[in-house]
């Protein structure tokens, strides 16, 4: 037997092979700064510069203004305490609508608050009192604190009312008359409503799905382009064989991505004090299918990428689509169907759906078990599909160094004839 | 120069920026799949408009006929649709945690028989922040259910002493805020994001485009028979390249604006001729954004991977999501920088509330302000186009 048929050569020369692989792929990494930005620069500053926009979590001083015809000493109160809640600013009190109108169209407000000219006389007779609330819908999260300040102050104004109205007689009594049941409401890992807690993770973990594609596809162009036959593999003894050459890749981009993930999963929330419940072994264990998956996703990608631009003219608009395929600022129970079963393709949709749940609401791998078996299907599937893209540049350069090893046969027969 | 040699010049330049753009597929997919595709995908997605029915969990403790009425009333909220009952709060918890739903509902034990008893039994319900729109959704309808139990109490004993309903709900409830959400009264979120969603996506096809197509010319060394064929002239070049760009992106703008208000009929309060104009500085304010870039950093990769990152932050920057007065004050200041928050403002005024010109007409200049931008890196990108080293 030869010996390059021995199994134990053949192991040997092919774990070899895929460390040269590996090595010859960090390389290229570190050779191409364009790759480095995607790779390094862009998850190092993204995560902070988002956090920046995002850190004030909340909307507070949402300008109102407000239009009191009634001018008493209930709806003055009403308003002082409007103004007192940390969301609503009261800006002014004017006295026709017509101005607060024109006060909102050159965005000195956003809110009006419109009390009837009878808002007093109607709670002294004991009825009702409507107070009417306008927002400009530009933002909703200014809609939402004029609400929420406007119905608490009203509700707590409402009791206190009730209660000097109508003395009982002992404050219990007097409680159970106006508030037979009371209630409380308790907003759960996300305590504040903030908007970065909210946002931030999700965008976290596709940064990595991201640049990985964008990484990866550009390396992959940048062969492709350099390469003679515009091949994605080079053509090299130590490139024969597909598991080689995916697995040597392959673990060039996991050896990079172990501090990126750290940084951009572990370190960025402990940074911007983002909720962060989860267990690092959960957190750990659940990343690393996710970092497979995104990894043969990127390099099956990339095997379609001609130019080393083109990854980026092709995949970076869809951080947007695969931000909201997601389901985390769109409820998936929302998505229509097709793209629900479209988002099943994407790697980031469980990776962030996952990640949320372990991270922000502190769940277990138990969980969050839908999730995972997904990204390791996908992990398992993507790896399948990038070894049929390797195998096929393989094949192909097989094919064209045969046809060229022919032509230049014939042409020395053929003179030999002549 | 006279204009008419000019014009002349830019006609040639055209011509060879139509081959180049029927030759390679980027730009058919740049141009025309991508941005139709967003605002197909972005409308079809929301198509509901307002999530409906977010699974919520019940831990009924009580589990008698008022409590079971409760939870009927509460899954029979458009928004709401209990998915999950169970006696044990640790268990809803997990179904928060897998999330299968957004929100918990916890009726006491007893509850019943001490609310007709006058004890002050007490509802909580509690919300999932971290899923922040299904979470708002939820806590408006378990509050409101919340409000209306007590009130359903209240009116119980109150028509039992002889009250009116008038006099009760006067009562329970002294001040009522109504609400009015003008311009958009369904809080449709589809009209909210996908006014501007598609065309921030847009705008970043416009920034990469722009400079991948000044960009190639310097990578493959073309760069010299490009400004050849405009006579040397840079602005003659500039505008023979970019024009084709102009006329297709403007048309797909248009394109997405019938679909937005035409097909769609969103508001659209003072006619189309606002919008349309805006959608027009929007694309050539872009665009100029797009030479800026590639003159900055006169590499086809760097340029390209400045046009990426800009143009991602632009969904952040327009303050759509995140109002941009809520952002600290430099941050504030960059959102400037960015056309697409001027085609937004304009949009707020003219599409949305249909305010008069006068408050809007700044921002229509701010996007025309963009075209001085070319005029900074002139010198710099002539330099890169005329002395081509291409460093990979």
């Amino acid at each position: 037997m030869k010996r390059e048929h021995r199994l134990h050569y053949i192991i040997k020369e092919g774990i070899l092979d895929t460390f040269h692989v590996w090595k010859e792929e960090l390389k290229n990494v570190f050779k191409d700064n364009g790759v480095m930005i995607f790779f390094f620069l862009v998850p190092l500053v993204y995560p902070v510069l988002y956090t920046v926009i995002y850190n004030k979590e909340v909307v507070h001083k949402a300008k109102m203004v407000v239009v009191d015809p009634c001018d008493t000493y209930l709806s003055r109160e009403f308003i002082r305490r409007v103004n007192a809640t940390a969301d609503v600013q009261v800006v002014g009190v004017v006295a026709d609508m017509e101005v607060a109108k024109q006060m909102v169209d050159k965005k000195e407000a956003y809110g009006i608050l419109l009390f009837p000219s009878d808002f007093s006389k109607d709670m002294h007779e004991g009825r009702q009192a409507t107070v009417s609330l306008y927002s400009d819908m530009s933002s909703l999260l200014f809609y939402k604190a004029f609400l929420l300040s406007a119905t608490e102050v009203s509700l707590n104004l409402g009791k206190e009312w009730n209660a000097c109205n109508r003395p009982a007689s002992t404050e219990q009594l007097q409680q159970i008359t106006v508030n037979p049941i009371p209630y409380e409401s308790v907003t759960l890992f996300n305590t504040q409503n903030g908007f970065a807690s909210f946002l931030l993770p999700a965008i976290l973990v596709l940064v990595i799905q991201q640049t990985l594609v964008l990484g990866i596809g550009m390396l992959g162009g940048t062969t492709r382009e350099r390469n003679r036959f515009r091949s994605l593999v080079p053509m090299d003894r130590h490139y024969e064989g597909t598991l080689r050459v995916v697995l040597g890749k392959a673990l060039a981009y996991i050896v990079l991505y172990v501090p990126v993930c750290f940084w951009a999963l572990a370190v960025v929330p402990r940074l911007f004090t983002l909720p962060q419940v989860g267990f690092p072994t959960t957190v750990v264990l659940f990343v690393l299918p996710y970092l497979f998956a995104c990894i043969f996703f990127s390099m099956t990608l990339s095997g379609f990428m001609t130019s080393r631009e083109s990854p980026m003219l092709v995949f970076v608009f869809t951080s947007v689509v695969f931000l909201f395929l997601s389901g985390v600022s769109w409820p998936k129970e929302a998505i229509p169907p097709f793209w629900n079963a479209f988002a099943y393709l994407i790697p980031s949709t469980p990776g962030i759906q996952g990640f949320i749940r372990i991270n922000t609401s502190g769940a277990t791998l138990h969980e969050v078990a839908h999730a995972y078996r997904t990204l390791w299907i996908q992990a398992g599937v993507y790896f399948i599909t990038a070894c049929l893209v390797y195998r096929y540049q393989l094949i192909r350069n097989r094919r064209i160094i045969e046809k060229k090893y022919h032509s230049l046969k014939w042409a020395r027969e053929g003179r030999k004839t002549v | 120069m006279t204009i008419r040699q000019g014009i002349k010049n830019i006609r040639v330049v055209v011509k060879r920026e139509m081959k180049r753009l029927v030759s390679h597929p980027l730009y058919f997919f740049c141009m025309l799949i991508a941005p139709v595709f967003s605002v197909v995908f972005f409308l079809t997605l929301m198509q509901e408009g307002l999530p409906t029915n977010m699974p919520v969990a019940v831990v009924d403790l009580d589990n008698t006929a008022t409590s079971r009425n409760l939870i009927r009333q509460l899954d029979a909220f458009e928004q709401t649709a209990v998915a999950f009952q169970t006696t044990s709060f640790t268990e809803a918890r997990q179904e928060v945690q897998k999330g299968n739903v957004y929100g918990i509902f916890y009726i006491p034990s007893g509850f019943s028989v001490e609310a007709s008893t006058g004890k002050q039994p007490q509802l909580s319900f509690y919300t999932n922040a971290s899923y922040l729109i299904a979470a708002s959704l939820l806590f408006r309808d378990m509050k409101t259910m919340s409000v209306l139990a007590g009130a359903a109490v209240g009116l119980q004993t109150g028509t039992a002493k002889g009250y009116t309903k008038e006099q009760i709900m006067g009562q329970l409830q002294p001040i009522v805020v109504d609400t009015h959400a003008i311009g958009n009264p369904w809080l449709n979120y589809s009209i909210y994001l996908n006014n501007i969603m598609p065309l921030g996506v847009l705008q970043l096809l416009i920034f990469l485009i722009t400079v991948f197509s000044i960009g190639t010319e310097i990578k493959y060394a073309t760069s010299r028979k490009w400004l050849q064929s405009g006579e040397h002239s840079l602005l003659v070049a500039l505008i023979g390249k970019l024009l084709p760009h102009t006329i297709i992106f403007t048309m797909v703008g248009f394109l997405i604006a019938a679909i937005l208000y035409g097909f769609n009929s969103f508001p659209l309060h003072n006619g189309w001729l606002p919008m349309l104009v805006a959608l027009f500085l929007l694309v050539i304010a872009s665009q100029a954004m797009g030479v800026f870039m590639i003159g900055v950093l006169p590499t086809l990769r760097l340029g390209l991977s400045f046009a990426s990152l800009f143009g991602m932050l632009a969904f952040s920057f327009v303050g759509l999501s995140y109002p941009v007065l809520d952002m600290y004050p430099p941050i504030q200041a960059l959102a400037t920088l960015f056309p697409l928050r001027h085609y937004f403002l304009i949009y707020v005024d003219q599409a949305l509330n249909g305010r008069d010109l006068i408050y809007s007409w700044s921002e229509y200049v701010w996007l025309l302000g963009f075209l001085i931008l070319p005029l900074f890196i002139g010198k710099n990108l002539q330099k890169a186009l005329l002395s081509f080293r291409y460093m990979p």
